[in-house]
This record gives structure tokens, sequence and C-alpha cells, in this order.
């Protein structure tokens, strides 16, 4: 950290330092581009993962805090650059430096109205077109009048914005075309059996051929990072499990942790056991799914099935326990909600006992068939490079070559303690990104193994005031969720509900990067890319 | 073996003897065609059961089992379903091309019912160029499926139909080159001949490495000519939701449907005829005891039986394999099932040049 800190001082002299869980960097706008081609080139630093973009209002000040790790060094650093001009917030882009920065910023662009210079594409991302108003900053009107219920068709523009410095320095605004003039445009979505929820693909074709995808998101945005200011620090964890409904424990895992790390509260050692065996479950259940429905898009239908057989089991398992087969609400502050169900050591061992025979069983009917190598071979290719720049992380990242696993870079919980490999493949084609998932199921089945017999006895809820207050501060946490990495960060005022809760879901980069990897390819390719990369809509549109 | 000559012989004469010959003409034409459509409706309602039933089981489920016993009404209620439903008409199509293209398509396939050997004498018309009217007629169902593409003046259709007109046009000169093969073979275009010339021994046996391969790339192409799994890309539904017949309602789609359905038979009834000896029991040179054993059987049994045989090894395809993209596709008709077809052609005419057959 100090080393970190150093470096970037002796560079830049006006950047000032504080001190949270990482190291965060007061650097002004117009020094930031500068900053940041230093933290992503300079070898010393190295920053190639931009983990997430924070947009915040802080009343007098707006501006962005970003998250910034180093995939060589395992090091971590976050930038705050703000803006006092709340009429018209302008901050640099860094588009040109991290790919999926762009996505990042057009969030931000969203949420807070900040015009980024040198994005060229910033239009709203999850809001509709004639959205008024920027629904996190402090000051917004929520009144209905402003933004009513419309039943007309949706509205909808081919033009988007770039914002560049002329020669005197002064921000020029220009319009930009989305699609050429002459473009055969084909909507894939939002109502399409293979993008997995309501997401859209606007799609250039030629013939077969793709030209250039256009992903439109926000159809199922609920605004849960707005709606979570205004509750209590219990009341926020309830949306955790509407974002990827698959990772329901990982994220409230993560939120808990935050949340635990802020408040001082120390959890069991029988909680963290529960907690990390609730985790590598879903992870099963959630790569079972994987594995049919891709299965299933690409025509092998009866895949299905045989995967949805196992997770059936597991969610029996969930159901007993957690009194629900999805969205279980079932970590809590400071623990879990309820201990676990009496047969659940003999469920998890009767589930442990089919895994290695249903893998057989599917690596024998698809991974080995003929028409799937065809189809999945070599097909998407996504470089390690591009997969850090994307910010692809989880098992399409792990496809790549990129070694980008939370529990294995960062331990957390009682994961240090375990032992399970992280599954790493190098072809970066979907046939990757497929197996990887296939042999993460039988590492987590290490994980479960490892515990089932070890769950100690202890209490399974902490002592938690019953109003929960946070100091003042700001906190940061990743997760592995079962589609990557999943952080939240919360800042909190002293009250009784967050400051600002911003989700860094791990889907909104894996569906940002379907445009770069899926030019050239054919349409039937999009399928297979797309559900390769597996993204969960509603945890990108949050 | 029975013959059903005896009892179409004895109608004709029948109704020849108190009406006039064109009167005749007419009523048969007219009794065929009640009875051409009502095999047609229950082969549907068979194949529909059939298929739901099959797939159930390899996917550890149990299918239809509420309407009727076993389910068996299931596709009756699901057929009276797809007729009382409303037939959407939308702005911006192309009304009378659109509206013409599923009888197209189902005129197709009915017509080419014409030429299969139901059983002895059991056949619509006899001809001398009967695999040629087949082959012919089954053609004109991809004009449909253009049609239906072209005139939803949807992408997704368009996109349907323009795979779809690639794949069956390619597909069709395996189709043909094998049933050419087996063509050279049996000496005779005739559909009667051919059965006749396989009672010693089935051609898939007589004709055994040639007729064999044939017999295998007839299954693929068959496969894809009837645009179904794994070669079902015109209405792949996880890209293009139904492909060419998205915009489709009611009876409109109901015939789609059927005529997939019927294809399947089609392709099915072609491949027994040509291979499997068409209504002809199991006959082995020599076994003359296990032959007229064989003969008891009903000729309409063995050919239904023996398609739908074929017709689970072609369900037992779509529910296992994924699917193919557009360019595999091609590039397996045209760089590989068409050069061993021609490699085959030939070896068949050596085959046959030589006397090498059983």
């Amino acid at each position: 950290m100090a080393q970190i800190q150093d470096t970037i001082a002796k560079l830049f002299p006006e950047a000032t330092f504080e001190q949270d869980d990482t190291l965060l960097v007061n650097i002004p706008d117009a020094k930031w581009h500068q900053l940041a081609t230093q933290l992503k080139e300079n070898s010393e630093l190295a920053f190639d993962f931009l983990v997430t973009i924070v947009g915040m209002d802080w009343k007098d000040k707006m501006g962005c805090i970003y998250y910034l790790t180093s995939t060589t060094h395992n090091h971590h650093v976050s930038v705050k650059v703000t803006t006092d001009n709340r009429e018209e917030p302008v901050l640099h882009s860094v588009s040109d430096l991290w790919a999926i920065a762009g996505m990042f910023e057009r969030e931000v662009y969203d949420f807070f109205g900040i015009v980024f210079v040198g994005n060229n594409d910033l239009r709203r991302l999850f809001l509709s077109v004639d959205w008024n108003g920027f629904p996190l900053r402090k000051d917004y009107d929520e009144n209905p009048a402003l933004n009513p219920v419309s039943t007309d068709n949706e509205r909808q523009t081919d033009f988007s914005t770039a914002y560049y410095e002329n020669a005197e320095g002064k921000v020029e605004r220009r319009v930009v075309r989305v699609f050429e003039p002459d473009d055969f445009v084909v909507n894939i979505g939002p109502q399409h059996p293979a993008t997995h929820g309501v997401l859209r693909f606007r799609t250039a074709v030629d013939g077969e051929t793709i030209k250039k995808i256009d992903v439109y998101m926000g159809y199922i945005h609920r605004g849960i990072e707005k709606i979570c200011e205004k509750l209590t620090y219990p009341q926020t964890l309830h949306f955790m499990d509407r974002l990827d409904y698959f990772s329901a424990h990982p994220y409230h895992h993560c939120l808990c942790m935050t949340i635990e790390q802020a408040a001082g509260i120390e959890v069991s050692r029988r909680v963290q056991v529960i907690r990390v065996l609730m985790d590598e479950l879903s992870r099963i259940a959630s790569h079972c799914l994987f594995i049919g429905t891709y299965c299933m898009d690409l025509g092998a239908t009866t895949m299905l099935f045989y995967t949805l057989r196992v997770r059936e089991q597991i969610l029996d398992i969930m159901e007993k326990t957690c009194g629900a087969r999805m969205t279980f609400n079932y970590e809590c502050i400071g623990g879990v909600m309820q201990d676990l169900a009496p047969d659940f050591v003999d469920d998890v061992k009767a589930l442990l006992a089919v895994i290695p025979k249903n893998i057989k069983e599917y690596n024998k009917i698809f991974t080995g068939n003929v028409i799937a190598k065809n189809r999945l071979e070599g097909v998407g290719y996504l470089s390690k490079e591009d997969a850090i720049s994307w910010s692809v992380s989880g098992p399409s990242g792990r496809g790549s070559g990129w070694a980008c696993d939370v529990r294995k870079t960062n331990p957390y919980s009682i994961y240090s303690e375990l032992e399970f490999d992280e599954v790493v493949r190098h072809e970066g084609d979907s046939m990757a990104r497929f197996k990887v998932r296939m042999d993460e199921i039988v590492q987590s089945a290490r994980i479960i193994e490892q515990l089932i017999d070890n769950i100690p006895e202890g209490e399974i809820c902490a002592k938690v005031p019953k109003v929960l207050k946070l100091p003042v501060g700001r906190w940061f946490r990743t997760v592995e969720g079962c589609r990557g990495t999943f952080g939240v960060y919360l800042e909190s005022d002293g009250a009784t509900s967050p400051y600002r809760l911003k989700i860094a879901p791990p889907c909104l980069p894996l569906a940002s990067v379907v445009d770069h990897i899926t030019r050239g390819s054919k349409i039937a390719d999009l399928i297979t890319i797309g559900g390769s990369l597996d993204y969960i809509v509603p945890d990108m549109d949050r | 073996m029975f013959d059903f000559s005896i009892i179409t012989t004895w109608i004709d004469n029948l109704l020849r003897s108190f009406m006039p010959e064109w009167l005749t003409v007419v009523t048969e034409c007219v009794l065929i065609g009640f009875v051409l459509l009502l095999a047609y409706s229950l082969l549907a309602l068979f194949y529909i059961y059939f298929e739901r039933k099959v797939c159930a089981a390899f996917q550890c489920r149990i299918g239809p089992n509420r309407v009727g016993p076993w389910g068996l009404l299931q596709s009756v209620a699901d057929m009276f379903k797809i007729l009382i439903k409303e037939l959407i008409s939308l702005k911006y199509t192309d009304k009378f091309l659109f509206a013409l293209a599923p009888y197209l398509v189902i005129l197709a396939s009915m017509l080419t019912f014409a030429v299969l050997p139901w059983g002895n004498g059991l056949q619509i018309i006899n001809f001398n160029i009967g695999i040629f009217f087949l082959i012919a007629v089954s053609s004109i169902g991809v004009l449909g499926i253009l049609l239906a593409g072209w005139s939803s003046n949807n992408k997704f259709t368009l996109i349907g139909a323009m795979r779809s007109g690639a794949q069956m046009v390619s597909y069709e000169l395996s189709i043909g080159l094998s049933v050419l093969t087996m063509v050279a073979f049996a000496g005779t275009m005739n559909i009667v001949e051919i059965v006749e010339a396989q009672d010693r021994l089935w051609f898939i046996f007589s004709g055994h490495l040639p007729a064999l391969i044939a017999f295998v790339i007839y299954m693929i192409a068959g496969t894809a000519e009837t645009n179904r799994g794994p070669f079902d890309l015109p209405e792949a539904e996880s890209e293009l939701t139904a492909g060419y017949h998205t915009e489709y309602s009611g009876i409109h789609f109901g015939f789609f449907y059927l005529a997939e359905y019927l294809n399947l038979f089609v392709v099915s009834g072609v491949a027994t005829l040509l291979f499997f000896g068409g209504w002809m029991p199991l006959h082995f040179p020599g076994w003359d005891g296990f032959n007229e054993i064989m003969n008891y059987i009903p000729s309409i049994v063995w050919f239904i039986g023996k398609a739908v045989a074929l017709s689970f090894i072609i369900i037992w395809f779509k529910w296992t394999f994924p699917r193919l993209r557009i360019d595999q596709m091609l590039s397996l008709e045209w760089k590989y099932l068409l050069p061993i077809n021609l490699f085959n052609l030939v070896l068949m005419v050596l085959v046959i040049a030589y006397g090498w057959f059983i």
C-alpha cells in the first residue's frame, strides 16, 4: 500500500491520500486521465482490472470512485475524482484505457448526469431515453407526474452522443450514429428465448454474419440502489436475491460481510461454515442450470432435464433449510436466519454421491459430441487481455486464462483454509467457458465434502442491535458469485440507512463484451457466445 | 400375402356396374381423397403422441398422461385447440402469399402419400416414374416455406426462410443421389416393382455396403429435408424464435406443424420402400418356414411398422444432438455427403455390373 502511495505521490504531487479498507487517491479531474494512464501502464502499478465505477453525490460535490485491481501484483487502489459543478458535471473518461469503463460511465451518466469527456457513446443505459432527471442524485424529484408511465410504443433512438474537448479546451457535444443508415438491424430480444431474460440485442447483420451489436439494457431495472437508500440495513439485504437469483447466497454473504465489517460484528465459526456451504451449493445449482440451458439453446433439449435433476436435489436441500426454492432470504446480519434442517447433512451427502456420475453422463452426451465440439470450439474467442480489459470475471474470465477467483485472490470467510483448485483454461473459446463450469462443479463438491462432516456447534446469529447504525465511512467488498466478481460499495453517514449502496454486478461486463466477441460471427454464434458468458439480466439491470 | 387389389378392384367394378365411366373416376377420386385425409390426420395425431412419449422417455419424464387413457387423447385435444384458434391477420403482410404458403407445404407432403407402398396392392397411383414423382412433389414444400418467410414481412421469418431454402435445396441433392443409387440397384422407378424386387431379400441386405452408405446418407439428408433437429435451423427457436412460421396462428400454423410430422413419416416411408422392402415382409433366401410365418403379418402392418421404427431413429437424433450452424450444415452437405454419395453411386454401379450383390 505504502509503495503504491509513494509511486503515485512522486508522479502526482497534487494527489492526496486517504486510507480506508483500500487506499483512496484524491485527484483533480484535470490530472485524472494522466493518473489513469500511469495506473494502467506503469509496470509497478499495473492496475489493469477496473472493478467498478461508483457514481457519488456528496451534495456539495459530485464525482466518481474508481475501484482498481492489479491482476499481476494483486493489489488494490481506489481513486476519487470530483467536480463542484452540479448543473453540468463533467469528468474525463477513461474508456480508452479500460474497455468496460465506457459502459460503467454510461451507468454513472444515467444515474447522476455526469458527462464523461472522451466517451464516444454516452447514452442512458437503463432508463428510457426521455427520462427526466437523474434518479440517484440527492436532489432528484420523485414526482411521478414528471415521468408518467407511457402507454405508447417504447421510445428509442438510433443516435448517441459523444463529448469531446475542442482546441480551446471547451467541451462540445456531437451526435453519433449507433448503426449505419443501410444496416439490416434485427432485434434479438427483449422477448427472445435465447437472451435469458428481457435483454435486447440490436444486431446489425450482413446475411448471417454479425456486423455490430448494440446491447440494450434496462427492461428489468428496478432501481434497487435507489430503493436501498431509503431502507434500513437489514432491509437492504432482501434485494440481494433479486439480482442474480441463482447466486442469492453469495450475494447475501457479500452484503452481510460488508455490514458486519462496518458494524464490527463477529460471526461464529458455525455461521461461516454454513454460509460457505450454501455458497457452494448454489454454485453447483447455478452451473447445472447453465449447462442445461446452454445445451438447450444449442438444440440439445434433453440435457436440460439431466442437469435439472441435480439442481432439483439442491433446491430440495435449500427448501428444507431456507424455506424457499429461489430468492433465499437466509443470511442475515450477524449470521443466518435459522439453523440447518435436521437431515441437511444426509441430503448433502446423497447429493455428493450422485454428482460424479452425472458429470460423467453430461460429458458423454454433450461435451464429447462432434456437433457440440464444432459449435463451441474456437467460437467466441476472448483473449486474456480483453477479458481483463472488459472485466469479464468469473468462470467466463477463467475460460480465457485469467485466474480471477476472488476465493483465491482475496480469500474471504473461511476459504483460505479450504483445499480446492481454481479452474483456469487458456483456450478462451466457448468450449473453455463451458468446461470451466463443468470442472467448478467438481471443485465445489470438494469444498462441501471437506465441510459437511465438520460443521461446528455454535450460535447461528450474533447479537445485533435492533436499530443498526453504521459509523461514518465507506467499505467495498467483493465475493465470488456464481458468475463472477460481485462487489458491494457501502457509504454510511451514520444513519440507519445507507447513504449510498452501489452494487457491482458481474453480469454487466458479461453482457457488454458480447458486441466485442461476436463481431464477424454468425447469428447462431451469438447464441453460443451469449450462452457461454451466462449473464443474468436482473443482475445487470438491478 | 393378402392382396388388397382384390378389394380395390371389387369396389371399382361395383361402381362401374351402375355408373358411367367419368362418374366412377370422380367418385373414386373423392373416396381416395377422403381416405387420404383421414389417414393423414390420424397419422399426424399418432406422430404427435408418439414423439411426445418418446421424448419424455429420453428426458426421464412421463409425457402426456392426463387426457384419456395413457394420455392418448392429448393430441386430439391439441388438434382441436388448434382448429378453434383465431387466424390472426397481420398488417403489412402479403395477404395472398401469406395465406397460400401453408397450403403449399401441406399439399407437397400430402401428394407424396400418393406413391407410398401402403400394402400389397394398396397404393393410390402406380406408374412407371413413381420415385421421380415423389422427389418432384416433395420439392414443392420449400416453395411454401420461402413464401411463408417472405410474405410475413418479418426479419426472423425471412432469415428462417433463407436458411430453409439453402438447406432444402442442398439436401435434396443428397436425397436425390441416394435414391438414384437405389433406383439403379432396383433397375426401375416403379414403386410396385421396387417392392417386388425385394421379395427375396431387402435391398439393405442384398445391396450390402453401397446400400448401407446410401441409407445412412438418406437418413441424414431426410432429417435435414424435414427441418428436424439437429438440422432444425430454419425454426431454431433459440435463434429465430420460430423461424419461417413465427407469424402464423391457428390452423395455418397447424398446417406447418402437421406437415413437419407427416414429412417425417414420408421420409421414413420412402426409406422403408428403398431399403427395407416397403410392405414386403422380412424374407431370407432359403428360410422358407420363417418366410411363411412372416407372410402372416399383414403387409400394411409391415409398412407402417417399419416406417414408425425409422421415424423413431429420426426422433432419437432430434432429442440427443445439438443443432448445427448454417455454414457447418452446408459444408456437411457439399463437402462430405455429396462426394461420398457420388462415389457410392459409382460403387453401386460396379456392384451391379459385376453382380456382387447377394
